[in-house]
This record gives C-alpha cells, structure tokens and sequence, in this order.
C-alpha cells in the first residue's frame, strides 16, 4: 500500500465490502423466516435446518473451488480460451492469498461478498423445495448451485473479462441473471422431477393454495431480504477506483464507482433505481394480485430483480416502470406454468427470481441498445440479442438443465423425495413428540413438587 | 522459534506477506478440509436414511390427525 492515498482506498475498499457482508447475512435470515412461515408447524425444524445448513456447505465449497472458478473460467468455454490457470492461481484455496495475509487486504471480503451471493442462489432453490425434499438432497444441490454453476456464470457474465461481455455484449450489473434468472432456472429443474406436495392438487388437477402457517413471518422475512438487497446492491459495486488503474478507454484522471464489468456508474445512481424499481413493482403486483399480501410483497421483489440488470445507467422513472411491467407477466405466467404442468414452487421462487431475471436481461437488452458494456475496446456493445441468449444461458443451460440431471439422478437413486408417510406426519415428528414429552413430565414434576411443599 | 514465521513485529509491514501458522503445508491443509466437507456428507446422508426409514413407522395415527389439525 504504497503512499497514503492508495493506504485509505485499500482500507476503505475492505470495510465497505466488509459492511455489504453484514447487511447481506439479512438476505438468509429473511429466507429462513420465510421459509419458516411458510411451512406447516410440522415441519418447521426441518425447514429451518435446511436452509441454515447451506451456510457452512457452501461456505466450505466455495472456498475449496468456487472462488477459483470465478477468477480461471471468464474464457472457460468452447473457442473462448480455455481455463486460466495463471489468472486462478492466487484464488486456490492453497494459495497464500486464501488467509491471512498482510499483503492482500481485499480478497477475503471481496470472496465474501461473491460468497453470499451463493448463499442466496442456493437458498432460492431451498424455498421451492419446502416440505418434500430429503435435505441430503437439497444439500448436494445447494453445494453444486452455489459454487459451481452460478460462479460459472458469474465468470462468463459477470466478469470484466468474461467472454459473455466480450463477445455478447451481456449486460447484467446487479445480477438479474446471474444470480435470479440461474436460480430460478435451477429450482425449475429439481421441482419438475421432485413432484408436488401432497394434496397440492386436487383429483381433477386443479391447484390448491397451501397458505403459510404464519404470514407476519413471511412478510417479515421478505423485509428482511429487502434490507439484505441494498448490501447486495451495493456489493456489486467496485466503490472506488482510479481511470488509470482500470486502464481502459475513459481518459482523465476522474475517480469513478464502477458495476463489476468496471464501467461507471455511482451509488446514488443504483438507490434511485432500486427504490423506483421496489416500487414498480410493489404498485403492479398490488393492482394485478388484486391486493394479495403475498404477491404485494414478493412483487417489490421481483420488481427489483427485473430492473436489476440495468439499474446502473437506467433513470429511476424507467427503473419503476420496468419493475413493474416485469411482475405482471411473472404473476400471470406463474399461474399459467402451475395449472398447465402442475409444478408446486411452494414460494413462487421459479417466478420472482426466474421470469423476473429472464425478463429483466431481454428488457435491459433493449432499452440499453447500443451502450457499452465495458471500459475496454473490442467488447460488443449491449444488445437484445446478446441479452436474450444470455438469458437462455443462465436460466436453462447453467440452470435448468444441470438442476433436472441431477434429480434425476437422486430420483432414481431413492434419495430425492422422503417417504409418502413421513410427508404426512411431518418431518419434525420425531422432535415434536419429543419436545411434547419432556413438556408433560417437567409439568408433571412441577405439579408434584407444589403438592408436597 | 514462531509457527507464523515471525516472533516479533519489529518488521516494515511493506514487506510482510502471509502471517498464518504453518505456511508450506496448505496442500495439507485443503486434504484435510476436503475430507472433513465429504465426510460430513456421508454420515449425515447415511444418519438421514436411516431415520426416514424409521419414521416410515414411528407414526401414531391420533398424534398425526391431531398434528395435521393444528396446520
């Protein structure tokens, strides 16, 4: 950290990566308490564990190999290059860089911050899951979303040097496919082989609505993944950086907050856009759901991940009015996809994060037509049709697709859905006899204990 | 003597790099870390197994109704 100036943007660059941590940890607690609420008191330790597990499993997995992903695979793709090895190097997890270092004051919080984001894709796919997966299952899936196949992505489209930005012209600089679209894609996947909850729909095939056994949890928690967003938001910012370090084609010596693909952009630019665009959609999804709290709320959700992909350069006016166009095609496809093949995405994750992410990146693609999509020459610049293919990419080839051969895998293996009977009594069966139990005879003890004194 | 590889900090900063215990056996370490990830795997999908299977059995047909009733 040579000279002062460079001293504090380092020391500045660590803590406020540090704080979008902090604030992103919100993100799952919101998902546990959701998930929670929306399960049926049967069921609530099971769900809980579930989705706490996540944390250390892919904790460990992400930094055993997906962090070296991100940083050996922007090329990893046929006729792009290949694998770079050398650019990986300092990220495996035997590198020196991976601990305590005096010399290298970013790549923790930098590998946190790309962390939580794995937690939250592996985390959307939980939600979808609730009541009928074994979470053996679940867990081998939360691993391989959240340090293989979203990491993949973020490298070919969320990387400065990815060949997607390159060569497509992608444009996604607060993760509407990266992280939205691919998870959305991914939950599809396994719901389609896991089947519905029992009782989900009716003889004739008509869905029933399964509502949550407490919804102040539920409304709760997706406040508290709004107040983990703005981390979110602000993680994927680069806070501070010098033209001459990003050595590209801006001139001048302006220092500049850039997206991830380092081109300009400011944090007051993305806290119009995020709050125009949380209300877009929570406007839309009240008119459309009819006032449906649910909706309402999992509408200023999806109102956000749809404008996401361009809320680095949108105005906040057009922030607002794509959020809200992009939830009222996700709620009515919702109800389309669920009565046409019968699938039971148990908290409309396939259509929040999904359709709204698929949706965001084609819309991105042509309001922001013709604009760059990165400092360095030679890059496509952003357009529908490198939008839309890379939509294709993230929610089906890196989403769909690896989710459905691997439950179907574990489907024919015996070792996806738990077994009819415990379905029915609940998977906190056991625990929640055994918690009765232990109430009645410290009762009982209580009892005697007044009658003898 | 110092497991960091150093046993004072009268040093430029400038000049120090890695400060963890043990530097040279990372290798070691990421086996022993790998192992430790795989094998919590295996007991927890053999240890899950095991009680779904005796759960299939363990239901009380009033407790479940009385459960089921509750939401």
């Amino acid at each position: 950290m040579d000279g002062n100036l460079n001293a504090l943007t380092t020391v500045f660059t660590e803590f406020y990566y540090w704080v979008t941590v902090v604030f992103m940890f919100l993100i799952h607690v919101g998902f546990c308490m959701y998930e929670v609420g929306a399960s049926r008191r049967r069921n609530h330790m099971h769900t809980l564990m579930k989705n706490v597990m996540i944390i250390p499993l892919v904790t460990v997995t992400f930094f055993f190999f997906g962090w070296w992903i991100y940083w050996a695979f922007p090329n990893a793709f046929p006729g792009m290059g290949g694998i770079g090895w050398e650019a990986g190097a300092p990220y495996a997890p035997w590198s020196e860089n991976m601990g305590t270092h005096l010399g290298d004051r970013i790549t923790g919080v930098f590998w946190a911050a790309f962390l939580l984001f794995s937690w939250t894709a592996a985390s959307i796919v939980s939600g979808s899951v609730i009541e009928r997966i074994r979470s053996s299952a679940l867990w081998v899936h939360a691993v391989m979303i959240g340090s293989v196949w979203w990491i993949i992505d973020a490298a070919w489209g969320w990387h400065w040097d990815g060949w997607m930005v390159k060569v497509l012209g992608y444009h996604d600089a607060y993760a509407s496919g990266v992280i939205h679209a691919i998870a959305g894609g991914y939950a599809l996947g396994v719901i389609m082989v896991l089947g519905p909850r029992i009782g989900k729909f009716a003889a004739d095939g008509t869905p029933r609505d399964i509502p949550p056994h407490n919804p102040w949890m539920l409304t709760i928690g997706l406040f508290l993944i709004y107040t983990g967003f703005w981390g979110f938001y602000a993680a994927c910012n680069v806070p501070v950086i010098a033209p001459e370090v990003i050595d590209g084609q801006i001139t001048g010596t302006t220092w500049t907050a850039t997206n991830i693909y380092l081109a300009p952009t400011t944090l007051s630019a993305i806290t119009f856009n995020f709050l125009m665009s949380l209300s877009g959609g929570l406007m839309a999804a009240y008119v459309v759901s009819k006032g449906d709290a649910f909706w309402t709320f999992s509408g200023g959700l999806a109102g956000v991940i749809t404008a996401s992909a361009g809320n680095d350069l949108y105005h906040p006016i057009q922030a607002m009015l794509v959020g809200a166009v992009g939830v009222v095609i996700v709620y009515k496809l919702h109800y389309w996809v669920e009565r046409k093949f019968k699938l039971d995405d148990a908290v409309g994750a396939v259509a929040v994060h999904g359709y709204s992410g698929v949706i965001g990146l084609i819309i991105a693609g042509f309001l922001l037509w013709g604009a760059p999509s990165s400092p360095y020459e030679g890059y496509a610049t952003i357009n529908p049709i490198g939008n839309t293919i890379g939509a294709a990419i993230m929610f089906g080839l890196l989403g769909f697709l690896p989710a459905y051969v691997l439950a179907r895998l574990q489907a024919a293996a015996g070792v996806l859905r738990i077994p009819r009977e415990v379905e029915l009594q609940g998977l906190d069966y056991a625990e929640h006899h055994a918690y009765e139990d232990a109430v009645h005879a410290i009762t009982e003890a209580d009892l005697a204990a007044l009658t003898t004194k | 003597m110092s497991t960091i590889g150093y046993d004072s900090w009268a040093v430029d900063l400038a000049e120090v790099g890695a400060v963890y215990p043990l530097q040279g056996t990372e290798w070691l370490m990421v086996i022993l870390g790998v192992a430790f990830w795989i094998g919590w795997h295996r007991i927890q999908f053999v240890r899950e197994g095991a009680h779904l299977e005796e759960a299939k059995h363990m239901g009380d047909e009033e407790k479940i109704k009385e459960l089921l009733k509750k939401y």
